[in-house]
């Protein structure tokens, strides 16, 4: 089962990758032959981490909340981080330094996710996490008074999405 | 019109593509200089791509019933996908790496990672 899942996934993301290169509907026979070939290879190195979360993985819901989480909430503070970003590089104004939230997830996908949108998202990128779940964070401007923040001081509402989207 | 749109889109990914290039100069040590890095050159080239997308989707449906447009299209849209989920981890890779081999951040008012990596 777990090698069916893989193979199929990256059978399909093989095939949109060479699409229009022949005559059988959209690909050439060397193509088909060889996307098979990769995808079994794959398949069969990954199953048995597909084994285990095959549910997790494929869960609907998850999906439907990660593309909303993607296209709104996390575009939004994306777009905020940039300007961020542009005001920093023309003004030269920062106060940057290391700092700790523990915002405690306790999956490796969630912290991944987590990890992920604080390096896209406003002045902030993670540099390490530890095996408690503590995220290591440089903050390129902190303010005044807040040199140990609460997750929420730190990125909004990403932990919520986090623990929404992941756990 | 499309042309407008294209270009519109081409100017906001340019500009903070560009953005992110004199922060590269500008900033003082490797950690802030990642921030522009990543952050800025994401979101450019996201906008640089959706042009391409929309242009793809337009010469596919006014221009010409072509399927290579359509290729396009998808090919673009899959280099946004990776894009933004490698991008982040490479910073972390050369963050982490920069403060494991002893670099302090510059003018850090608070440092947690003091002793511990």
């Amino acid at each position: 089962m777990g090698f069916a899942a893989s193979f199929l996934w990256s059978l399909i993301v093989y095939l949109l990758l060479t699409a229009g290169s022949g005559s059988i509907i959209a690909w050439s026979p060397a193509e088909l032959i060889a996307g098979v070939v990769i995808a079994a290879i794959i398949g069969y190195a990954t199953r048995n981490i597909m084994d285990e979360r095959l549910e997790y993985f494929f869960n609907p819901k998850r999906w439907i909340l990660f593309i909303v989480y993607a296209l709104g909430p996390f575009f939004f503070a994306m777009a905020k981080a940039n300007f961020d970003v542009a005001y920093r590089v023309i003004t030269g104004k920062i106060r940057p330094g290391i700092v700790k939230i523990s915002p405690g997830l306790t999956r490796d996908e969630s912290r991944t996710l987590l990890a992920n949108s604080i390096t896209l998202t406003p002045g902030t990128f993670t540099l390490e996490i530890d095996e408690e779940g503590n995220f290591y964070v440089h903050w390129i401007n902190i303010p005044k008074g807040k040199e140990k923040p609460t997750p929420e001081e730190l990125c909004g509402y990403l932990p919520k999405w986090a623990r929404r989207i992941a756990e | 019109m499309i042309e407008w749109i294209v270009g519109l889109c081409l100017g906001i990914g340019v500009t903070f593509n560009l953005l992110a290039s004199i922060g590269l100069l500008r900033f003082p040590d490797v950690y802030t200089r990642i921030h522009a890095a990543t952050k800025c050159t994401t979101f450019g080239t996201i906008f640089i791509v959706l042009a391409t997308v929309i242009y793809s989707i337009y010469s596919y449906y006014w221009v010409a019933k072509d399927p290579a447009w359509i290729i396009i299209g998808i090919h673009s849209t899959l280099v946004v996908l990776f894009l933004v989920l490698t991008n982040p981890v490479g910073a972390h890779a050369i963050g982490r790496a920069a403060r494991k081999s002893g670099i302090r951040p510059y003018g850090a008012v608070i440092d947690e990672l003091e002793g511990r990596l």
